[in-house]
């Protein structure tokens, strides 16, 4: 703790200075100063969509660009998630009153047969992080169980993940049950884990394959994007 | 003496096994099923495995028990299996190691509980302690010669598991995966595992790396962790190549001959113990035993020369080459 870090009043930054200290303290992961920075911009009549946006996606971002580049890991970029989480507490439910748009929800789950859900985890944790709202199945999924979560959650994106190269195939299975009861577009699809590679997500048809947490969020966000404009 | 250090100190390197999970597959385990239950329901096919590596010419096997934590076991529901699961895994090894008329060692797997430690996550450093405990007793139990930890990605989860080695007065190796642009997943290099190690307080017999990427990049943080000159034997067990996509079927793109090449080349680099990982079959064992009598020892290969030989790395840098990242500039704060 340095006496410039006690010296550092948030409340008597600036709007554009809070904003960018704000983006410092999620790549530090610092929740406290999060938080209160939230609630700063709330009180000078900040929109919650704006604060969310410009502050904690923006903040989010960068912390996904230095993951994806290996200056930054996991331990940190889960640390600047939580931070990231602490300050959507806050702007969760003025969200949802002010019915601003969402950013889109995402059911998740380890295929049918996998038992290895580090990854995704991280994944659920950072697209969370990131504002996405996440519906997490847990390990060992079969195209039933996302099939209903998608329907019953009214979700956007269907993530599906896997660690062993014998479980991996089962994607594909999913994938094609969807397209056979003719839901495939309805959603995005998107596949990770460890032995996985973009060849692969194509040969399967996914949307995309995110080789890390970082890389799905940013591909989630571009296809929300996209699925937004052509609304 | 224990088993391990004794056949240390007789031999100039070690042929540890390859594959687990991929072989049970192959031998009909369900996508999905805990592999740990195998040891109580098909013993048969648990034996068949440890003695296809034996056969093969392996020094040195692990036990079907890498999931054996209550953390893993518990997603199978079969938390409160852990001492019988464990204590069986090692029971076979043990049967088929003093079966084979040569020394082997039996290693107890040990995997990662598959949580994030605190502060990041949610496992506390004394739940860790107590889970990884729990299966060494099992293990040891059953007549494994040493408990070896494996895949590991964060030195916080690697210290806990030692410290449960000590707790039971265990001998014990340890390994981590370099997955991530050379480093763990939890961003730990090569050279700062060997900083970590040396801290222990119970000093493993030998450390090193397995799984990971490819061959190549398994050399390339055998040769970082090398360049530290640590004092114990250091492990190679890396992946027969990466996994390849091919008319609706995967398979591991690293050939027995390409196995027996990175055999030798680990050696070169320095490596004591080395072994396959995923993809890596009897087969693969086979030409790496012969490589290793074989070829004499030479000098450690440079980046280049690995690449040729192996393919390339998936990274361009690890983190060992000083080359220090582009930190970002923060605006009041650190």
């Amino acid at each position: 703790m340095s006496d410039e870090e006690d010296d550092l009043i948030l409340s008597e930054l600036s709007d554009d200075e809070l904003v960018l200290q704000m983006h410092d303290d999620l790549y530090d992961g610092m929740a406290e100063e999060i938080t209160e920075a939230v609630n700063i911009l709330l009180a000078r009549k900040w929109l919650p969509y704006d604060v969310l946006t410009k502050a904690l996606v923006e903040g989010m971002r960068i912390v996904g660009i230095d993951f994806r580049d290996g200056i930054l890991f996991v331990p940190e970029v889960l640390l600047a998630a939580g931070a990231m989480k602490g300050g959507m507490k806050i702007l969760k439910p003025l969200l949802i009153e002010s019915g601003a748009p969402q950013l889109g929800k995402m059911v998740i789950g380890t295929v049918k047969g996998d038992i290895h859900d580090i990854g995704k985890n991280l994944v659920a944790m950072m697209m969370e992080g990131a504002g996405f709202e996440v519906v997490d199945l847990g390990i060992n999924n079969p195209v039933e169980d996302y099939l209903a979560a998608l329907k019953a959650e009214k979700a956007d994106i269907l993530g599906m993940s896997a660690l062993l190269t014998t479980t991996m195939t089962y994607m594909k299975i999913v994938i094609d049950t969807m397209v056979a009861e003719g839901i495939r577009d309805d959603y995005i699809v998107l596949v990770g884990g460890a032995p996985l590679n973009e060849e692969f997500g194509k040969a399967i048809g996914a949307d995309a394959y995110c080789r890390d947490a970082a890389v799905a969020v940013e591909t989630a966000k571009e296809y929300m994007d996209r699925k937004h404009n052509q609304l | 003496m224990d088993a391990l250090t004794k056949l240390l100190s007789e031999r100039d390197w070690l042929l540890a096994d390859g594959a687990t999970g991929t072989s049970l597959f192959a031998m009909g385990l369900e996508a999905g099923e805990a592999p740990e239950l195998w040891n109580v329901d098909q013993p048969a096919k648990i034996r068949a495995l440890y003695d296809g590596a034996i056969n093969a010419g392996s020094d040195i096997f692990l036990t079907n028990s890498f999931g054996g934590t209550a953390a893993r076991l518990k997603l199978h529901n079969a938390q409160d299996r852990v001492r019988e699961l464990n204590r069986v895994a090692a029971e076979i090894g043990r049967e088929a190691a003093d079966a084979s008329g040569r020394t082997i060692i039996v290693a107890g797997s040990v995997g990662p509980t598959g949580d994030i430690m605190e502060p990041v996550g949610d496992l506390s450093h004394a739940r860790a302690v107590e889970m990884f405990e729990e299966q060494a007793v099992g293990l040891m139990e059953g007549g494994a010669d040493v408990l070896w930890v494996e895949t590991i990605s964060a030195p916080e989860e690697f210290r806990a598991a030692a410290e449960a080695f000590n707790n039971i007065n265990a001998p014990w190796c340890g390994t981590m995966s370099f997955d991530t642009a050379g480093r763990t997943m939890m961003g730990l290099t090569s050279t700062a595992m060997v900083d970590m190690v040396a801290e222990i307080p119970n000093q493993p017999i030998a450390f090193g790396a397995n799984c990971g990427v490819g061959a190549a990049d398994i050399l390339r943080t055998v040769l970082g962790i090398c360049k530290k000159n640590p004092s114990l034997p250091v492990i190679a067990k890396g992946n027969a190549g990466i996994p390849k996509y091919v008319d609706g079927h995967i398979h591991y793109d690293g050939t027995p001959d390409l196995m027996a090449k990175y055999a030798v080349m680990a050696r070169n680099c320095g490596a004591k113990i080395i072994g396959g990982c995923c993809g890596t079959k009897p087969e693969h064992l086979i030409k790496m035993r012969e490589a290793l009598e074989n070829m004499p020892l030479g000098s450690a290969p440079t980046l280049a020369e690995i690449e040729a030989v192996l393919g390339g790395f998936s990274s361009e840098d690890d983190g060992t080459t000083g080359k220090a990242p582009p930190v970002r500039i923060r605006r009041r704060r650190k």
